[in-house]
């Protein structure tokens, strides 16, 4: 009965929030376009879809994965078990004793990452415009591997204590780098999976690991070390897909190269 | 109906496929890291069938509404042929979106603590409120104007790399002048503007505004609004931050 009133309740705020898009969306349909919705019907029961849809997966997330996530964290970053993982009573932890958590925030980032709704969507667009070339499958794990190792590489910087912006700045190095180098086709693609990744599913896990870890690290402080591991996982995905594309010519290079030395008579 | 059943039914697959990664994840972690009960595993189930049939609907509806509205609205634009009413949807399609986000108004809250224990602004209830509003206006407002620089873009065939890049090079000069409190909550703000419903809208529009111009490829020219989108609001709160430094 708890369930059904919860889930209820998840899907009247879903409702709420979805509704003045939706309204927005119809009124200036009918008001600038001036004429009706074609499929206005099918569209109309889409929306009651998602609507329903946002609540139930809302109201799943709220019930088991956040909370048991965000105990895992406290867990991971909780002094007595770090101590006891590193097999050091009273010393000092180094960088290196932190490893269960780099390891859970690459897991973590990876999976969430694959199930985020708004990620799947683009996919769903970028594997339908691209004519199959861009997988839906392969694009979303190039995007969870950018996640995963963003995220871990974040909690390395609450740790050490390096200043956020050496990461960011380095990291855009890298993109601008690569986006010299990587195919035209695949950059637009890459910039947006940056903004996609971190929406429902990732962003209150990640910063509930970030808080936990910078309460628990001697002398950081959570307001200003907490915040920024969002930013290493919208940054990083954009290197992985690009990195993505890349590989994509690679193997093709690769296989043109095999396909031309086996029939050498082809090249005249 | 046997087809939107069918139809259904291969999304419902699609989606435990999808979450099979954090069940093990979150499994292996308990079990074998801080080696709790199995039991304690099975009370996850209700909610991850919750998840599972939620992001199956949300999948379903997504085809049926999201990517058609957002798609029939570029092309009925772009047929118009009005720039102005293409770049009034892309605001108030940005603006709107954003300036009722949840994560947002979180985000928001929490910056004003941290800016009131660095000495900011006052530490009264007043201020912080003023703050945390003033920081939502200034998300939502960048988030508008990059939906209309994107679609700008797309009309007018602007490169989409030399704008990002240098768009992030003025954040990295930004970061050197802005107060160190706000540093981290601009750059995450970047990442929660795009929300679930929202994305795919924006995509949606993007791609058919591209495809429903002639000598642009949606692929290279219809993508690239998110990204302006997760731009935008590091820039905009940055400033907002130092603006504030100075009254």
């Amino acid at each position: 009965m708890d369930l059904i009133v919860g889930a209820l309740l998840f899907i009247f705020a879903s409702a709420v929030d979805v509704l003045p898009i939706a309204i927005f969306l119809f009124a200036f349909q009918r008001l600038v376009i001036g004429k009706p919705l074609p499929n206005g019907r099918q569209i109309v029961v889409g929306f009651v879809f998602v609507v329903i849809g946002l609540g139930l997966f809302l109201d799943g997330l709220e019930e088991t994965l956040f909370p048991l996530g965000k105990l895992m964290a406290q867990q991971l970053t909780d002094p007595a078990f770090l101590h006891e993982a590193a097999g050091k009573v009273t010393a000092d932890l180094v960088w290196q004793d932190y490893y269960w958590v780099y390891l859970f925030a690459l897991a973590i980032g990876f999976s969430t990452t694959l199930a985020e709704p708004a990620l799947i969507a683009v996919s769903m667009k970028a594997n339908a415009v691209s004519g199959g070339a861009i997988g839906v499958w392969g694009l979303r794990v190039a995007v969870a591997i950018g996640v995963g190792v963003g995220v871990s590489l974040g909690c390395y910087r609450i740790i050490t204590g390096l200043p956020l912006h050496y990461f960011v700045a380095a990291g855009y190095f890298v993109v601008i780098l690569q986006t010299i180098v990587a195919p035209k086709l695949i950059i637009p693609l890459a910039y947006d999976s940056g903004g996609v990744t971190t929406s429902t599913v990732t962003v209150p896990l990640v910063t509930a690991l970030g808080l936990g870890l910078s309460e628990a690290v001697p002398g950081r402080s959570a307001l200003l070390d907490g915040f920024g591991l969002v930013a290493f996982a919208s940054l990083f995905p954009i290197i992985s897909v690009l990195a993505y594309g890349q590989l994509a010519v690679l193997r093709k290079r690769v296989s043109d190269f095999e396909s031309d030395t086996n029939n050498p008579e082809k090249e005249e | 109906m046997k087809d939107s059943l069918i139809a259904l039914a291969r999304d419902a697959l699609g989606s435990l496929r999808d979450l099979l990664p954090i069940v093990l994840v979150i499994s292996v972690f308990q079990l074998f890291v801080f080696r709790d009960s199995a039991a304690a595993l099975l009370d996850m189930a209700g909610g991850a069938l919750l998840i599972v049939a939620g992001l199956t609907f949300f999948i379903f509806g997504l085809r049926l509404a999201l990517f058609p509205i957002g798609e029939g609205l570029a092309y009925s634009l772009a047929k118009k042929g009005s720039v102005f009413w293409l770049v009034v949807f892309a605001f108030v399609l940005g603006f709107g979106t954003t300036i009722a986000e949840p994560a947002l108004i979180a985000i928001a809250a929490e910056a004003a603590e941290v800016a009131a224990g660095a000495d900011a602004i006052l530490p009264s209830d007043e201020a912080k409120e003023g703050y945390a509003l003033g920081l939502r206006l200034t998300v939502a407002l960048a988030v508008g104007v990059a939906l209309v620089i994107g679609v700008v873009r797309i009309l007018v065939n602007w490169s989409l790399p030399v704008m990002i890049i240098a768009g992030y090079c003025l954040v990295v000069l930004m970061t050197t002048i802005a107060p160190p409190e706000i540093v981290g909550v601009a750059y995450d703000s970047g990442g929660v503007t795009t929300s679930t419903v929202t994305v795919p809208l924006v995509t949606a529009l993007g791609v058919g505004l591209a495809s429903s111009l002639r000598g642009r490829n949606p692929l290279t020219d219809g993508f690239g609004l998110i990204a302006f989108a997760s731009l935008t609001p590091i820039l905009f709160v940055l400033t907002y931050g130092t603006v504030q430094q100075w009254i």
